[in-house]
């Protein structure tokens, strides 16, 4: 891979750090008028999502990371691997459950999430930041009282639990915002 | 994205509170009686500056550089008797950018002769008051504010407690080289945000950073560089000195800075003879600071970045 130096880094760049592929969230050039020049650098650890602050010598370099991000269908889950398929070219992927983390309670087969391939294996899954998804589980509907804005857990198809307002029922789909958890609105089935 | 190149970065807004800046300005220094005065931006001679690194061209089949300040013009006046004076214009650095930093810019410099570091401290706080509407203004020293933020002496400290503390700091991608880099990284990762929202100045920096200014014992017995920095909310904006009007020792301090870029491998430039010998003739005892006009305008404004108070930042000049 190549070498980036400081003055590349820029937000979203993938970088070798410490063994670990990083991306770069923020660059921050600093420098005292008569001083020496630095950047400090926050970076995102890809496997542990942790992000962390390092100074840099302007013009220092680091080595990219072999990670690309690619758009791929969720097939299914074998109790060890989560399977998922490149639409183009139905090449497919097993993703260890450390790399799907959090994402897990979103996924749906035949849907289309984000898989980061670090040399080539799955490192992380992200869903999109709207999903449609039906309530498996919830307590029955009140009806009337949507003024009041009350609001009860609902359990989704895909395991996840959400809060929503009173009146919902059982086998109703609604839209959820993955990265809050929260409900944005019933969803209109085609 | 890119089709938007063609515009300003800087709203209208923005290019009309720079213009109104730039007056106010000039209405300051007419009203005290300072000469405004240009000097070249296109110079026969480099900064030697180790931190500093001037931009190359070509001229006539002849090297040049574009001005990293306008320092040496105007020290070179004031030998030849211009008197107070200021200059309101560009200087350019290599490879300076980010949200604080674009490598044109625009920088006021001035000088007042009789002068010493702690008067000129006092206009400059008029100056920013004026412009920033801030009344609140702290003065301290180098020493101070290590002291009040780290329980840290900058100047006795061994080198050991001071990499400790700057390894407490922060994560570094490197170790620091020398004292004066420690001092540097505590400075702008740890002190510069600790300062608070008014003027702060800042003065008598440790002896190895006194660039151009004198260097004399403080209250302690502490020999001091008498150079100060201006800061507002933690932005450096001016950096000025007890100018050096000594030129054996100015001689001797382009030499040191010329063994300096050997050692560390940086370009390498002839010094500037000119002011070796402007003050060798006789420059008059005067104190001078330069002052970021683009951060002014930043803090004025209530602009987060550069590029807001600059039509053409480097990606679009």
């Amino acid at each position: 891979m190549a070498n980036y130096s400081t003055n590349e880094f820029k937000g979203g760049l993938k970088v070798m750090l410490d063994g670990d592929p990083c991306s770069i969230v923020e660059n921050e050039f600093v420098k005292p008028g008569k001083g020496q020049a630095f950047n400090r650098v926050k970076l995102r650890n890809l496997k542990t999502g942790r992000v962390w602050e390092r100074t840099f010598r302007s013009g220092e370099s680091l080595e990219g990371a072999d990670v690309v991000d690619r758009e791929m269908e969720y097939l299914y889950n074998d109790g060890e691997f989560f399977h998922f398929m490149e639409p183009e070219t139905f090449e497919q992927h097993q993703a260890s459950t450390d790399a799907v983390g959090d994402a897990a309670k979103w996924l749906k087969e035949q849907d289309v999430y984000t898989v980061t391939l670090y040399n080539g294996s799955p490192l992380a899954v992200t869903p999109p930041n709207h999903v449609i998804l039906e309530i498996s589980d919830t307590d029955p509907g009140v009806r009337g009282d949507t003024a009041q804005g009350g609001t009860k857990p609902a359990t989704l198809v895909t395991g996840a639990v959400v809060k929503v307002p009173l009146f919902l029922e059982i086998g109703e789909t609604i839209k959820v915002d993955t990265r809050t958890g929260e409900y944005l609105g019933r969803a209109k089935e085609d | 994205m890119t089709t938007d190149l063609w515009r300003p970065s800087a709203t209208i807004k923005a290019l009309r509170h720079r213009a109104a800046l730039l007056t106010e300005i000039r209405q300051f220094f007419a009203q005290r009686q300072v000469l405004e005065t240009e000097v070249p931006v296109l110079s026969r001679r480099a900064t030697s500056d180790p931190h500093i690194e001037s931009i190359p061209v070509q001229c006539g089949g002849d090297n040049a550089y574009l001005a990293t300040s306008p320092e040496f013009g105007l020290k070179r006046l004031l030998a030849a008797g211009l008197g107070d004076c200021y200059y309101l214009g560009k200087a350019f650095r290599q490879g300076e950018a980010g949200s604080r930093h674009n490598p044109e810019f625009t920088m006021l410099e001035w000088y007042r002769c009789g002068w010493d570091d702690r008067r000129l401290m006092k206009e400059v706080a008029d100056l920013l008051s004026g412009i920033l509407k801030i009344q609140q203004v702290q003065s301290l020293s180098y020493r101070e504010l290590f002291q009040r933020e780290l329980q840290l002496d900058p100047h006795s400290a061994s080198d050991n407690e001071l990499l400790r503390c700057v390894e407490e700091e922060m994560d570094l991608a490197f170790s620091p080289a020398d004292r004066s880099e420690c001092l540097d990284l505590l400075m702008s990762h740890r002190l510069e945000p600790a300062m608070g929202e008014g003027i702060t100045l800042l003065y008598d920096f440790p002896a190895d950073q006194a660039a151009l200014a004198k260097v004399i014992p403080d209250n302690s017995g502490t020999p001091v560089a008498r150079r100060f920095e201006a800061y507002v909310g933690g932005l450096e904006l001016a950096n000025g000195y007890w100018e050096l009007t000594d030129s054996a020792e100015q001689l001797r301090r382009f030499k040191a800075d010329h063994t300096y870029r050997q050692k560390h491998d940086l370009n390498l430039y002839p010094y500037e003879e000119r002011l070796v010998e402007a003050l060798r003739m006789g420059m008059p005892e005067c104190a001078g600071v330069a002052l970021g006009i683009d951060r002014l305008l930043m803090l004025a404004g209530g602009y987060k970045t550069i590029e807001e108070v600059i039509a053409f930042p480097i990606e679009r000049a």
